[in-house]
């Protein structure tokens, strides 16, 4: 491998165009006689659709279509969304229709599209369009969703428990039993949605010609687009093609497919011109998926030496009105709470429940952060509670580095048994703490206390799972110009999975990354893909990426050293020539070997070496290989206002070998920034109907840059075994253990107050509040 | 999220824009924009016709005039942050106008905008209210003068007639060196205030205070004169202890409950910020630093 | 019909004559009329800054400007930046360095941010930076990449390399 390339700073691909305002974001799309989209939507938590009239909105000038589910069902072969993950756990499919089918269960739920000259008339049509509605009751807490006689957030369910599932193994009742020490936690969690700056858009055009509809869409999985869409229509993969192109941000939402995408589809098949329909803001707080609450429900039982015996307890929780994309969000959380600690017996009991909202399906974290939080507050009781250092709790009950590779008896969403493959945690922890100064803190924190000021600090670990398998399409190929060119089914939606694949490829074929063009999101470039989630795409695409250019290397050598006369191992490339080395004079290039082996009629390809100089991997690797790391952070609560700054943050990370030193920082940065959000700003509010009340950027606070500390990042690298390049993913992890960390130091911080957290987020009126009555 | 229709008017002068009001229904003023736009590209108002003030001549002046400083409505709050005058006469509303949004709101935003937007967390609101300003307006029945006390009527709803528009404002000013200071509780830097306090104060030769102006914005819907803590304070000599002891009184004010923060956090935060701002204001006396 | 009005406006140096809804916003007439799309559209409620171009130097919301009102004036878009196909900004040059952008989409409107406020303080401390860019939203990068991008961008503008803001 071409040292040079994997593992330095290369400059990106994608930064020329987008620093010049070149990006071609789905918005940025126009077409000739394109026309625009708006959703009528619905303003009610649950009612029955009594009727709707269409007439005031088309007799608007300049407006081309109102199409409701009527208009719809000759055109579709599947009306509904049939999306989720297998489970055995589900009690009830409830598959979310193209467009609402006599009752809406959440606000914001699409009931028509209608199709204009530009956005500005859409919507002002959109607000014609009179539906009349029938108010029903709106299950707004999935906690009151369970209680006998609750109202039913679908007129037709027997009841709101969506799934019910239970994770354990070993004997928790017995550990509990003989305990020496049990404690118990009630905690809420909540996260809100994506936010990503860009929102949700998609442009469709069919061309009756070639019978073939073109979906261009921000998503971050095109291959599924494009199934859902040939299932849903009745057409065919070579009938249906969708491009995602660039995208601002995604941050798990954009995985999803929605009714806007397949609906937007149809409107330009039966408009018959390109149809456009971007998402604006207000949209997405109710119209893109998002995380919301969990209830725990958690004990711990530890003995004299606060080693963990075992873990119990429940979550409930928030579903949504509809399954999106599966159980996999609480089935993640229920997974990360003993992951990398020695749980001898554990048992979690999971009740996902609908609720008459926008439905729930992983933003980035996934449901980890909630599985740690779990754990770290558990395992900060047990110190508080045994006067131990919380490190230590930690450190007597980490999986040392001597188990690895460490069975758990965990089992993963597919059956798979999970196994920690690798990875140092005390190390990790060790080295967080020395850059945290966790030693010396005590005493500044006294000493700040005498000045009557209130420190904190607070530690957290995590691990997770990443590169979600089975496979990522890579096609690797050397074009007559000798260019290489790759193509993936891997996503890109800012995490610069173009230079990563870049940087691999041009590993093993010449170094240049400027001979390396890389395309993502078509699903006509290649013919399977799956996409991005789950940190999955440097493990999986940058692994058949690998092996793909390994074997197009291979080629180019055997061909090169035919036509120069020379053994292969005595031949390197370098840019796109291939030369012997030490004699840079006896080469020959890329171009002329690839045109070598794309024939000529007639006459026999040289050496009996196969056609075209191009590989196809789908490497398949059904384990998760694991990343891990610990955040320490220091805080300074303004105890009369609540406040909470962010003093010092340092994480220390590792996601194996890492490909890009930059890119890493930046995923784990960005996810720390998204953390901080979680922990104490970020809060979707809807109120006792479901209607949502947190819908505009100022009551929904994204952090900023003031708000922002300087965030240390330190790495370790262990070296995945389950990969050939040893690298793990990254884009999630730095979320996940923020939470726990932040909350853990302002307890720390305001234990002169003897208060207690068991939530996030924690906002200053509540730590006011916590404060008052710990005085009372 | 696009504007719904309406009829566009960018009249040149103030009687023309007096003129338009008087005879145009449904009409509003687009002044600096940061608060209508967003209303409009909501569709949470919808006027039948849009009146751009930004072409009218005259409505943008920062003087001093007999003992006050006179801004002109469409004066931008950017200039505001640079003026020289501002900083040297009017330093509290220097200090507050940093915490009003951000750079790019600041370059488009207007006192006269802020001020007939009157949201109850309004930087700018509360320092009119805090130095007894005086509003300008013109109607077709000419000029007059609203004391500032008079002129919040309801939530969000200034005290001024639909064929009236605000010319300016007069904030008389206070003796050299007097103590000031503006400050605010909020999530995020540039936020708006979830409660808000702006001291003003000056002492007389035995150290005593003589003059005190306390304001708290964001926790009713018009900023509150805290009259009751002013009389408290008036007369003694300052001191933590006669600060912290006054500003309990804050705690009864009536407060505003929203997804932000609930009332009693508020009541909370007036007892706390107004101290805050008494001490940093007294620190300033005699051109002390706070 | 909706009504309409002329207006003449120098976007990026280059003058421009056209006719616009008088809804239209500054915003949608870069994007849709001028093609200019560049400048994105985050929130359209004047928060998250993905559409900050300059109006005669000053940084401003374009979704919360009707494009009628900058007739007359001069507006300048992250278009303009580069000076050329060939060579990036100080500026540009710096967030490539630096890792200041992932996704892209809130770069345009940073980058015009920044370019104001290095003109007017050409020596900036950190917190100043941070302040500075406190109207724009990121969920990509958590901003540390941006910072580091506007103080070497600090630094090369002052010592000359490349054009001045």
């Amino acid at each position: 491998m071409n040292a040079a390339v994997f593992g330095t700073r290369v400059d990106r691909l994608e930064d020329p165009q987008l620093l010049r305002g070149m990006g071609r974001f789905v918005d940025d799309i126009r077409f000739p006689g394109m026309l625009e989209a708006a959703f009528v939507r619905s303003p009610h938590g649950h009612a029955a659709i009594r009727s709707l009239d269409k007439r005031a909105a088309l007799a608007l000038p300049r407006v081309h279509a109102v199409l409701a589910r009527e208009d719809l069902l000759p055109h579709l072969r599947n009306e509904r969304l049939v999306v989720g993950l297998p489970s055995s756990s589900y009690k009830q499919d409830l598959n979310r229709p193209a467009l609402a089918i006599g009752e809406v269960v959440y606000v914001g739920e699409p009931v028509a599209i209608v199709v204009a000259e530009d956005r500005y008339i859409a919507e002002d049509a959109a607000a014609l369009v009179e539906v009349d509605y029938d108010p029903l009751p709106a299950v707004a807490d999935c906690r009151a969703a369970l209680a006998p006689g609750a109202p039913v957030v679908h007129r037709g369910a027997p009841h709101n428990l969506l799934a019910e599932f239970r994770m354990g193994y070993g004997d928790a009742d017995a550990a509990f039993a003989k305990a020496a020490h049990v404690f118990r936690e009630s905690l809420w969690q909540h996260r809100g949605g994506s936010h990503s700056i860009e929102c949700r858009g998609a442009v469709a055009s069919y061309d009756a010609i070639d019978d073939r509809l073109t979906l261009w869409s921000s998503t971050q999985m095109p291959h599924q687009a494009m199934r859902q869409l040939c299932d849903m229509l009745g057409r065919d993969e070579n009938q249906v093609r969708v491009v995602t192109p660039d995208v601002g941000g995604g941050f798990g939402p954009k995985l999803v497919f929605y009714p806007e995408d397949v609906v937007t589809a149809l409107a330009a098949m039966i408009v018959g011109r390109p149809v456009k329909w971007i998402e604006d803001r207000r949209e997405h707080f109710v119209a893109s998926t998002q995380e919301r609450d969990q209830y725990w429900e958690v004990e711990i039982a530890v003995d004299r030496e606060a080693r963990i015996l075992g873990i119990r307890g429940s979550i409930i929780h928030d579903h949504g009105a509809y399954t999106a994309r599966g159980v996999n969000l609480p089935h993640n959380s229920a997974e990360t709470v003993p992951l990398q600690y020695e749980v001898p017996a554990y048992s979690m009991n999971v009740k996902v429940v609908l609720t008459n909202k926008i439905p729930v399906t992983p933003v980035r974290g996934a449901g980890h952060p909630q599985g740690t939080f779990a754990m770290e507050r558990l395992l900060d009781r047990v110190a508080r509670e045994l006067k131990i250092d919380r490190a230590e709790v930690r450190r007597r009950n980490l999986i040392p580095a001597s188990k690895m590779p460490y069975t758990t008896q965990l089992k993963a969403r597919g059956g798979m048994a999970v196994v920690l493959d690798s990875g140092d945690y005390p190390k990790c922890q060790e080295d967080a703490l020395a850059r945290g100064g966790w030693t010396d803190f005590p005493a500044r924190q006294a000493a700040a206390r005498k000045a009557g000021r209130y420190i904190g600090i607070g530690m957290a670990n995590f691990c997770k799972g990443t590169g979600r398998g089975p496979f990522e399409s890579v096609t690797v190929r050397i074009g007559p110009s000798g260019r290489v060119h790759v193509y993936s089914g891997a996503a890109a939606m800012g995490q610069s999975t173009r230079t990563m694949l870049a940087q691999i490829v041009a590993g093993q074929l010449g170094g240049d990354m400027g001979n390396v063009s890389v395309t993502t999101g078509d699903t006509a470039a290649i013919a399977l893909g799956i996409g991005g989630s789950n940190s999955r795409q440097t493990v999986m695409a940058g692994s058949s990426a690998h092996v793909a250019a390994v074997k197009v290397r291979e080629k180019a050598l055997q061909i090169a050293g035919h036509v120069l006369e020379a053994s292969a191992q005595d031949l390197e490339i370098d840019g796109d020539q291939v030369h012997v080395k030490g004699a840079p004079g006896m080469k020959v290039s890329l171009a002329k070997i690839a045109r070598t082996v794309a024939g000529t009629a007639g006459y026999s390809l040289p050496g009996g070496i196969a056609p075209g100089l191009e590989a196809t991997e789908h490497m398949v690797i059904d384990d998760m290989t694991h990343a891990n790391g610990t955040a320490v952070v220091e805080v300074e609560v303004d105890v009369e206002t609540g406040a909470v700054e962010l003093r010092k943050f340092v994480v220390v990370h590792d996601c194996g070998r890492i490909v890009h030193p930059t890119i890493v920082d930046g995923q784990i940065i960005g996810g720390t920034a998204h953390g901080i959000g979680n922990a104490l700003f970020e809060w979707m509010g809807f109120d006792e109907n479901a209607q949502p009340v947190t819908t505009t950027f100022a009551d929904y606070l994204l952090v900023t840059a003031t708000e922002m500390p300087h965030i240390e990042v330190a790495h370790h690298e262990s070296p995945s075994p389950l990969n050939p390049l040893g690298v793990k993913g990254v884009g999630e992890c730095g979320v996940i253990p923020v939470a726990a960390a932040v909350v853990s130091a302002v307890e720390d911080a305001l234990s002169p107050f003897g208060v207690h957290i068991a939530q996030t987020p924690i906002f200053p009126a509540q730590i006011v509040a916590m404060i008052e009555r710990a005085h009372r | 999220m696009k504007p719904p229709r309406f009829h566009y008017h960018d009249p040149k002068t103030v009687p023309e824009v007096v003129g338009l009001l008087k005879t145009l229904p449904n009409a509003r003023m687009l002044a600096g924009g940061q608060s209508l736009m967003p209303m409009l590209n909501m569709r949470l108002v919808l006027p039948d016709h849009l009146i751009d003030l930004n072409r009218v001549e005259g409505l943008a002046y920062i003087r001093e005039t007999g003992g006050a400083l006179e801004i002109g409505a469409m004066t931008r709050q950017r200039e505001l942050e640079f003026s020289e005058i501002v900083r040297e006469l009017c330093p509290m509303m220097h200090e507050a106008i940093l915490q009003v949004g951000h750079r790019q709101t600041r370059n488009r935003g207007t006192l006269g905008g802020s001020l007939c937007q009157l949201d109850p967390s309004a930087e700018l609101v509360a320092v009119a209210a805090a130095l007894d300003a005086t509003v300008a307006v013109a109607g077709p029945k000419g000029k007059r003068e609203i004391p500032f006390s008079e002129f919040p009527k309801t939530y969000m709803t200034p005290a001024i007639e639909p064929d009236e528009l605000l010319t300016g404002v007069r904030f008389p000013l206070w003796a050299k060196n007097h103590g000031h200071a503006f400050v605010e509780f909020a999530r995020r830097h540039g936020d708006f205030a979830i409660v808000s306090a702006a001291a003003l104060l000056e002492e007389d030769g035995g150290g005593k205070i003589k003059r005190a102006s306390v304001t708290l914005g964001g926790v009713a819907a018009a900023p509150v004169r805290v009259r009751e803590l002013e009389k408290a304070i008036m007369g003694h000599v300052a001191s933590d202890a006669l600060f912290r002891e006054a500003c309990e009184v804050c705690r009864k004010i009536e407060a505003m409950q929203d997804v932000h923060a609930p009332s009693s956090y508020r009541q909370h935060l007036a007892a706390v910020l107004s101290r805050r701002a008494l001490e940093k204001a007294h620190a300033r006396i005699g051109g002390g630093r706070g | 019909m909706a009504e309409s009005r002329n207006i003449t406006v120098t976007v990026n140096g280059k003058r421009h004559e056209q006719q616009v809804q008088v809804r239209l916003t500054l915003a949608d007439f870069l994007r849709q009329q001028l093609g200019l799309t560049g400048t994105h559209l985050g929130c359209e409620h004047g928060v998250c800054g993905a559409c900050t171009v300059l109006l005669d130097g000053n940084s401003t919301r374009s979704c919360l400007m009707l494009a009628v009102q900058a007739h007359g004036h001069e507006v300048a878009t992250v278009e303009g930046l580069a000076p050329g196909p060939d060579a990036l900004h100080p500026l540009q040059e710096a967030f490539r360095d630096n890792h200041g952008l992932q996704c892209g989409f809130c770069t345009p409107g940073i980058l015009m941010t920044l370019v104001e406020f290095l003109r007017d303080n050409p020596n900036p401390t950190e917190q100043e930076v941070r302040v500075a860019i406190s109207g724009n939203l990121c969920r990509c990068t958590g901003y540390q990449g941006i910072v580091a991008a506007a103080l070497d961008a600090a630094k090369r503008l002052q010592t000359g390399k490349g054009p001045s803001a």
